[in-house]
């Protein structure tokens, strides 16, 4: 299951299955050499020398400038909002996602071919483009936020806006992890835990919820990931005031355009790493959830 | 629990996952399209044909055009190798290809500035020459590539995999050369996987922000691509222009979801596996 749970358009971390061909031993097919001679260039060009700039000068800047850069006051405050609205929004796309996977992988009901294709429009659709258009319908005077307007409640430019823009974004990862594992587990086992008498709670969180755990941790890992790197659909909603509603992601561009490499190095830096700590993460899932299933 | 409170959770559940998307997908795609028709069709016909508008329509055109084909060479030359061939450090490969799905397109954006800006790596010898590569379309066309980079080798790698090497090596015995082989055996074979790939890999090109916006620079008429572009209309309060704008990039994402979709239910494509 692993390669069908990253959905295509954003940002699978899972590694894609090393897949391996039917036969072991020496290859009679020609083309190796050039072929891995020409994307270990290519990779090496377009991804890792250019990452490696990162690090490389933030291993330049000494230990005291980097703390000084990375971990300021206000970058503290970028983390704890990034952080925090990612991990906000992938809660509520844990419970709503995995509705929707649910209601797709074991109901019919008319259009449900459309919902599903729908499902996949935060992949397709431009961030900059969801953006604007979240901010529309979330501002005091929008759609939905002229309804949350009378009761004191400010959902654009802040930090409920940022987390209704990475919930737009992360649902897909939701619910492209669970479905397939929802759809190999059989709905027989269900109707008789429910004929022994069984409540249709206690089969839920009993017989469905321990099945796709892994891939509903993997899925909540993709999301989080996804948002806390996130900056299109974010800046427009978000309000971008420094301690209140700035994003790490932002402040990156905010120092760049001051000239402050160092401090736009030292932020990336460690948005890297957290970003390879997730991935890290995400692969541990997976080997457990390996283990889990033969054993 | 009898059958009819059964049907009731039912509906409830579908009511509510129905309601979720209405509210957080469908509601955001019709207010792009009701806001871009705000002030009637003319006043959307004209933000369209601005000039501005249309040189960033070239851009992001010209831009998907040089980054999609290189991806798609990329793509099937690393799928050729990591499919068909057994070798160590195989998933360690397979790791740093999909690495640019996990790096914020801003961070994107920042490593070619390191690279290639003024204060970068190859900044004073570029500056030298006089080459531009920062806030100037090769920069553009490097981020999307970088945030491109797996799309097209990923959906074939596992494709590829689990189609084996039989059909290739029954060809090669039967006296077809190496290229003979790939373009009548194993092109054929993953031409499903392919257009699935590239479908994804277009709409990302074509609707990139975070990474370009890094390195564009702005400049009107030069280096703003359509996302972009919306994004400074935006910011002048010329709402029905940047909806306007946005609306086309928002037929795109539509046009890909329903090619994806005729992908999966007509040919039975099923992303990630040869099922086909």
């Amino acid at each position: 299951m692993e390669i069908a749970l990253s959905s295509p358009l954003q940002m699978p971390a899972t590694p894609a299955r090393a897949a391996r061909p039917r036969r072991r031993g020496r290859s009679v097919i020609p083309g190796f050499g050039l072929t891995m001679g020409l994307t270990l260039a290519w990779l090496s060009l377009i991804v890792l020398l250019p990452l490696s700039t990162v690090f490389i000068r933030s291993a330049g800047m000494g230990w005291a400038d980097f703390i000084a850069a990375g971990l300021s006051p206000r970058a503290l405050a970028a983390y704890r909002i990034s952080f925090g609205t990612a991990f906000a929004a992938a809660l509520v796309n844990g419970v709503f996602g995995l509705l929707t996977a649910w209601v797709l992988v074991r109901y019919d009901f008319p259009g449900k071919r459309v919902v599903n294709a729908l499902v996949d429009l935060p992949f397709a659709l431009p961030t900059a483009v969801a953006g604007i258009a979240l901010t529309t319908i979330y501002s005091p005077s929008g759609w939905v936020g002229q309804l949350f307007e009378p009761l004191g409640i400010q959902l654009a430019y802040s930090p409920i806006g940022i987390t209704l823009a990475l919930i737009f974004i992360g649902l897909p990862f939701i619910v492209r992890s669970v479905e397939p594992v929802l759809e190999d587990l059989s709905a027989d086992v269900e109707e008789a835990a429910l004929s022994l008498g069984a409540s249709p709670w206690q089969v839920f969180a009993r017989v469905v919820l321990p099945a796709i755990l892994p891939a509903l941790l993997t899925g909540f890992a993709l999301a989080l990931a996804r948002g806390v790197g996130e900056y299109g659909s974010v800046i427009f909603i978000a309000g971008n005031m420094p301690f209140k509603s700035e994003i790490a992601p932002l402040l990156i561009i905010t120092q760049l355009e001051q000239y402050d490499y160092a401090g736009a190095t030292a932020i990336a830096t460690i948005m890297l790493i957290a970003s390879f700590a997730i991935l890290l993460l995400i692969n541990l899932i997976q080997a457990w959830s390996r283990r889990r299933m033969q054993g | 629990m009898n059958t009819l409170s059964f049907l009731r959770a039912r509906h409830l559940l579908i009511a509510a996952a129905l309601a979720f998307i209405a509210l957080f997908l469908v509601l955001p795609l019709a207010a792009v399209f009701s806001a871009a028709l705000q002030k009637g069709l003319e006043a959307y016909g004209t933000a369209l044909v601005e000039p501005d508008a249309i040189s960033a329509i070239k851009l992001t055109l010209l831009v998907a055009a040089i980054s999609v084909p290189l991806n798609v060479v990329f793509g099937i030359v690393a799928a050729w190798s990591i499919a068909k061939f057994d070798f160590p450090g195989k998933s360690l490969l397979i790791t740093f290809i999909d690495l640019p799905f996990s790096v914020s397109p801003v961070v994107a954006g920042l490593i070619y500035v390191l690279m290639f800006g003024a204060q970068g790596w190859f900044g004073p010898w570029l500056a030298e020459h006089d080459v531009q590569i920062i806030f100037a379309v090769p920069g553009i066309v490097l981020a999307t590539i970088f945030v491109t980079f797996p799309f097209v080798a990923r959906e074939l790698i596992p494709l590829m995999g689990e189609q084996g090497r039989d059909d290739e090596e029954a060809a090669l015995s039967l006296g077809a050369s190496g290229f003979q082989t790939f373009l009548r055996v194993t092109l054929p074979n993953i031409r499903w996987g392919l257009l699935y790939g590239v479908l994804l890999c277009n709409a990302r090109a074509m609707g990139e922000f975070g990474a370009v916006s890094v390195v564009s620079g702005h400049l009107r008429g030069l280096t703003n691509t359509m996302p972009l572009h919306v994004e400074i209309l935006y910011n002048e309060y010329n709402f029905v222009a940047a909806f306007a704008v946005a609306s086309l990039l928002a037929m795109l994402a539509l046009v890909t979801l329903v090619l994806k979709s005729l992908l999966e239910w007509r040919v039975g494509y099923h992303h990630g596996s040869a099922r086909h």
